[in-house]
This record gives C-alpha cells, structure tokens and sequence, in this order.
C-alpha cells in the first residue's frame, strides 16, 4: 500500500478551509441530528446548491461530516426526550432514556460519544485498509460486472431498506424510467422529453433529490405535526467513570465490528447497524433483563455500530462507484456534479480526494468527540425552536437554493413537484430512496446493459458465464429467493413470540425490540408528555 | 386479515410503542391502497406504450426504447402483484385535515415561482414565510410579522450581499 498517500491525505485535511468546511459540516450534521424531522439525506439534498461553489474536496468534506456528524446527534435527544433524532438512534432510547430517569443523562451521552468516536475511528481504519483492495479487484471489471453491481444495490437498497419490498422495487423502477428522460447517448434520439427543451438534456439530479428528499419531508412533518416535546431531563457529570467505561468496552469493540460490516453492506446502513447491536449486546450480556432500564451496553452499542457504518457505508461509493444507501447516492450526485465520477480508479486518480475526505473523518470524529459535550447544553436549548418557524425557513432554502444552480425557475417547478412526488410516496407506503438511487444508477446501469449486450452478441447468457457478474447474479437470485423467505420467517416467529400481528413493511426486528423492552420493564415509564405551549 | 386494532398486545405496551416508533398514524382505506398500485401501473403502462414507439430494435442492436420498455414491464407487473396482493398492506396512510395544510403549502409555493421572475423574490418570500408561521404553524401575528421580514433580510443579505447570485430582486 502506498503510504505516501494516506499521508498527503492528512495534508489536505489540514489545509485551513478543509478544516473549516469539515467543521461546518459536523456541526450541521450535529444540529440536524438533533431536531427531529430534517434528517440528514433531506440536508445533504438541500445543501447541494452550495457544493457548486466551493472546491469538490471540501465539499465532500462537509457533506460527509454532516452524515457522521447527525449520528452523534441523534442520541441527545433520543437520551434527553426519548425522541429519536435520527432512524439509527431510535433503539438508543430504550436505555439511554432510562439511565436519564435515573439522573444518569450525561453518563448515557458520555458513553454514547466515546462509543461513536470508537466505532468511527475503527470503521476509517478498516476503510483505509479495505478500500484499496476493493478498488483493485473492481480494475478488473467490465460493462457486464457493473450492470450486475448496480443491479445488486438497487435490489439490497430495495429489500432491505424500510417499507414493502414491492413498493421499493416500484419505486426503483420509475427511477431507472426518470434516467432515461433526456437524450439517448447511443442513438441520440430524444426520449420522453415530450418536445420540451428543457427536459432534452435529462432532469437534473438535484431537483429531485431537493424534491423528494427535501421538500417532501417538509411536506409530510407538516401533515404529520407531532411535536410533542417532554421537559429534557438534566445532565450531570457527563464523563463516564472508569468502571462504566470498561463495562461498556466490549459493547464497543462489537459495535464496531457490527457497524463496520453492516455499513458495507448496500440497504444496511447506521438504522440497521444499531438495531443488530442492540440485539447482539441482549443477547451476550449475562444480565439480559436490565436492558430497557438503563444498561450501558444498550447505549454503547447502537451508537458505536451507527457510526461505524456510517463511515463504512463510504466503502462501496468511492470503490465501485456504487452508493451502498440514499445518503451516499446525494453525495454520489454531489461528487457527479463536481465532475467527478467515483468508481475503482478514484484511488489512483483523485488520491487528494480519496485520502483528504477519509482521513478528515478521523478530525470530524475529533471535532465532535470535543463538541459535542460541551454543546449539549446548547443543543437542547436549540430543541426549543418551533417547528412552525423552521419549516418556512428550509422551504425558501430549499426553493431559492435549487434556483441558483442554473438560474432556472424551471428546476424551481421540478422541485415543487417532485416534493409533492415525495410527500405522497411517503403517504402511500413508498419509500423515496430506491427511487433516487435507481435514478443515479440509472444511466451506467443503461449504458453498462447496452455495452455488454454488444460485447456478447446479444446473447443475454453472457453475464452468467463471465464469472465475476455470474456470482453476482447468484447472489441477486439468492437475496429475490432468500430474503423475502426469511423476512416471512422471522414475521412468523415474532407474532408468535408477541402475540401481534406486524403490519407489511413494518420493522421485524424494530418492533420485537421495542416490544421487548416495554415487557421487561415491569413499571412502564409513565408519558410524561407535556404539549407544547403555544 | 389483520386490523389495525389487532396490533394492540397491551395498553401499556401500546402507550410505550406508539411513543418509541411515533409513527402510529390512521392508516388508509382498500381505495388508497388500489390506488398506490393503479398509479404506477397507468405510469409503467404508459411508458411501454412510448418506449414501442421510441423503437426497441434487436438485443444484437438495441433500440433507444428497448431499454425503457424493460422497465416499464418490471414496474407493470410489480404493480399488478401490488394491486392484487394490497389488500394486505397497510402502509399507506389516510389523508387528514393536515393534508390541507400541505395543499395550502404547495400552493404558496407555486405562488412564488410565478411571482418571482415578475417582482423579485422578496415580496413573495415574506409572504411565504407569513403564511407558513401565521396559518400553517399557528404562530401569533406579531411574531409572524417579525420573523417574516427578518427571515427575508436574513436572505437578502445571504443571497444578495454576501454570495451576489443573481435572484431576480426588487432591491
């Protein structure tokens, strides 16, 4: 491994303005993490505008501090108020909450910091390990492999991620279908474009990642308005002691190694991380019945296993060129936008890049294990904006912003309309992620698809004996075989073990959790819900 | 078939849950779920329709529509499993009188966007912004008006000072 490199990585960092923007980035990443409703992939969507103007290498920079910096967080307000900033912090409320009835708010958060700067740091250290090799087996690749690739993670994306596995796929598709709306680069034809200039050169990723991502979910907290808030509880001592750090010890090394290879995974991503750690820290620990009541470990866990995969969840995206969930797929957009295009050869061609953004992972890790202590204080001050004040605020970024990509009061129209796109997918059961995913793929999955087609003759058998993109369809026939089967038999054996039904598309291992935790807790946390004064 | 009712296990555990995940909403009746999967059947359909005509040509050769026409039969025939497997989902949500307030959102949206190139962009954006905190977010009038008009200099200064991109502006 060239280790010139990974040093001159660290130089990059360095550089004042990559510093500034990193911390920028976790700071906004932070913040957001905190206020429930805008999570970070509507942020990073609604920040793309200003990823123009600045140099691509601290754009990144910031975006990715903004993904990491939001897992960290989540967990304030998921200990303080019992309300889950983020989806990869809503298991960290079943013991983090508690120990913050017992007055040990700070040792949750404490614990939860120190487990989060662990799992990063693991997962970069892995990362810059892993990468390289990656990138020098995908070398080999060719048109049919990639297809399959992508094909891959938009089906992991699709079943794995929440919601029904049909509406995902369906979702996928009408992405693939708005990729191909433009001009077709191999006979220049005009597809779909229904004579409207504006749509020959293609829609732009940015208004419909603005759209659906940012747009729509204002629209939907909007409709859903559940902003109740409980009084946060209060933070005494937040360093942990001695004792608690080693009792939580192993709960990080596991998280870490949970975390790192879930954040791999396409589909898997922090959510699923932090739900597997907590189940697996339940199940090693010799005193099960004390989580849902305040075990460290059920703190320690989760929050290590978010942030490792967070960060391993890079893997895919700057290796292959294939984003492993929807946040990558913006910052994939991003680095498109910048003219970039990530794939195996980013290593050796943009290795400023490469390096400069993974090793300021290591700074935000830092940045954050500093800030965020002390700026709890801070944070749980800043829960108390309404939300009625904040939606008309990120609308007007969101409008103004998209507008100033192009000058172009027609992206203005796409955003408005891919936001009611959004809202109503999220109203209907459909998950927008697939779907923005699948449009990013979409035009090197066509073009990977039409070149192997004439590599083979039009003998479509071809990707099943080439072996690299053989073994990949395997594994796509084994995921479309395999999982739904698992996912009816793990529906099955939880609505035995509970006595529920579970609703398509609801959460298995979410609900068994949370159901869990309400039935060891013999004294159930009384809602101490005060309504919001108006 | 299961009900929504059928979810309860517990009072107490239902309380606690229903905080936890927080996303205990009205689900939507047998019309909403038919139409979540006839929408993207018309759409699939329909691209299927103009992908024949765009030319599918031979897999040796593909046509510009062959490509799309793949598609458009993947998503036809996943909505066709939707539509007559939906009596089992449940995830679509029914529309409320909060639906309303995302319409009157979309709407002064749309207002903007057509204003905009006409009267720059600050009239239309503190009016967005006071019918977003007065009616939509039930703020009181003065704080409405407040929060406006800073909010709008606020972009002034951002927008117009500070980044100099060139929004169609009164000032």
């Amino acid at each position: 491994m060239d280790f010139t490199n990974i040093i001159n990585g660290f130089g990059v960092v360095l550089e004042p303005m990559n510093l500034l923007y990193c911390l920028i980035g976790v700071l906004i990443g932070m913040l957001i993490g905190v206020l429930p409703g805008l999570g970070p992939v509507a942020t990073i969507s609604i920040l793309l505008p200003i990823t123009y103007s600045i140099e691509p290498v601290a754009a990144i920079i910031m975006l990715a501090g903004i993904f990491y910096g939001a897992q960290y967080g989540g967990t304030i307000t998921s200990v303080l108020l019992k309300l889950p900033g983020e989806a990869s912090s809503v298991v960290t409320v079943f013991d983090g909450h508690a120990l913050a009835k017992k007055g040990k708010a700070g040792t949750a958060l404490g614990i939860a910091a120190i487990g989060s700067f662990f799992g990063g740091t693991i997962s970069i250290i892995g990362l810059t390990l892993v990468a390289p090799l990656v990138a020098s087996v995908a070398l080999s690749f060719g048109p049919p492999e990639y297809a399959m690739l992508a094909l891959l993670g938009i089906l992991l994306v699709s079943t794995i991620g929440n919601g029904g596995g049909l509406k995902s796929v369906i979702a996928a598709g009408v992405g693939l279908l708005l990729a191909t709306v433009g001009r077709d680069t191999f006979t220049g034809g005009e597809r779909f474009t229904f004579g409207s200039l504006a749509l020959a050169d293609g829609i732009d990723f940015v208004p419909i990642a603005m759209g659906l991502f940012g747009l729509g979910e204002i629209f939907y907290n909007l409709d859903a308005r559940r902003n109740k808030l409980d009084t946060p509880a209060k933070i005494a001592n937040i360093w942990p002691s001695r004792a608690e750090l080693k009792e939580s010890s192993g709960a990080f090394g596991r998280g870490s190694v949970i975390g790192f290879f879930l954040g791999i995974l396409p589909g898997g991503g922090a959510t699923l991380a932090s739900l597997v750690a907590y189940a697996a820290e339940k199940r090693v620990s010799r005193t099960p019945e004390r989580f849902g009541r305040g075990a460290l470990q059920g703190v320690a866990g989760p929050e290590t296993a978010n942030n490792a995969a967070a960060t391993s969840s890079f893997i895919p995206l700057l290796t292959l060129g294939i984003p492993a969930n929807a946040t990558m797929a913006i910052i994939f957009g991003a680095l498109l936008l910048q003219g970039i295009v990530p794939g195996p050869t980013l290593i050796t061609d943009e290795p400023e890049l490469f390096w400069g953004v993974v090793n300021s992972m290591y700074i935000g890790n830092i940045l954050l294990l500093i800030l965020s202590i002390p700026l709890v204080g801070v944070f749980v001050k800043i829960l108390r904006i309404r939300a009625a004040i904040l939606a008309p605020i990120t609308v007007l970024i969101t409008l103004l912003g998209v507008y100033t990509v192009r000058n172009s009061i027609f992206d203005m129209v796409l955003v408005i309309v891919f936001g009611l796109v959004g809202y109503l997918m999220k109203k209907f059961g459909f998950e927008p992620g697939p779907l923005v995913l699948a449009f990013v793929l979409g035009s090197l999955m066509e073009t990977a698809v039409r070149q192997s087609l004439r590599i083979f003759g039009g003998d479509v058998t071809g990707f099943v004996t080439r072996p690299i993109s053989g073994t990949i369809i395997g594994v796509i026939v084994l995921l479309v075989v395999a999982i739904p089967i698992a996912k009816v038999m793990l529906r099955k054996r939880a609505e035995k073990k509970f006595g529920v039904h579970l609703k398509p598309g609801e959460s298995v291992l979410g609900v068994a959790l949370a159901k869990e935790a309400t039935t060891d807790d013999t004294a159930p946390v009384s809602t101490t819900t005060e309504g919001e004064k108006r | 078939m299961t009900t929504p009712s059928d979810d309860r296990a517990t009072p107490a555990a239902t309380d606690h849950t229903d905080d936890l995940l927080d996303e205990e909403v009205e689900p939507a009746g047998a019309m909403a779920n038919v139409g979540a999967a006839i929408a993207p059947l018309l759409l699939g359909a329909a691209g299927a329709v103009g992908s024949v005509q765009l030319g599918l040509g031979e897999v040796t050769a593909p046509g510009a529509g062959l490509w799309p026409f793949t598609i458009c039969v993947l998503i036809v025939l996943c909505s066709a499993a939707l539509l007559i497997g939906g009596r089992r989902f449940w995830d679509a949500e029914a529309f409320s009188r909060n639906s309303l307030v995302v319409a009157i959102g979309v709407l002064t949206l749309v207002a903007l966007v057509i204003a905009l190139p006409y009267v720059g962009f600050e009239i239309p954006c503190a009016l967005l912004c006071f019918v977003w905190l007065r009616f939509l977010g039930g703020e009181k009038w003065w704080v409405s008006i407040v929060i406006s008009l800073g909010i709008t200099l606020a972009f002034w200064l951002i927008f117009v000072l500070a980044l100099r991109i060139p929004l169609p502006r009164l000032f």
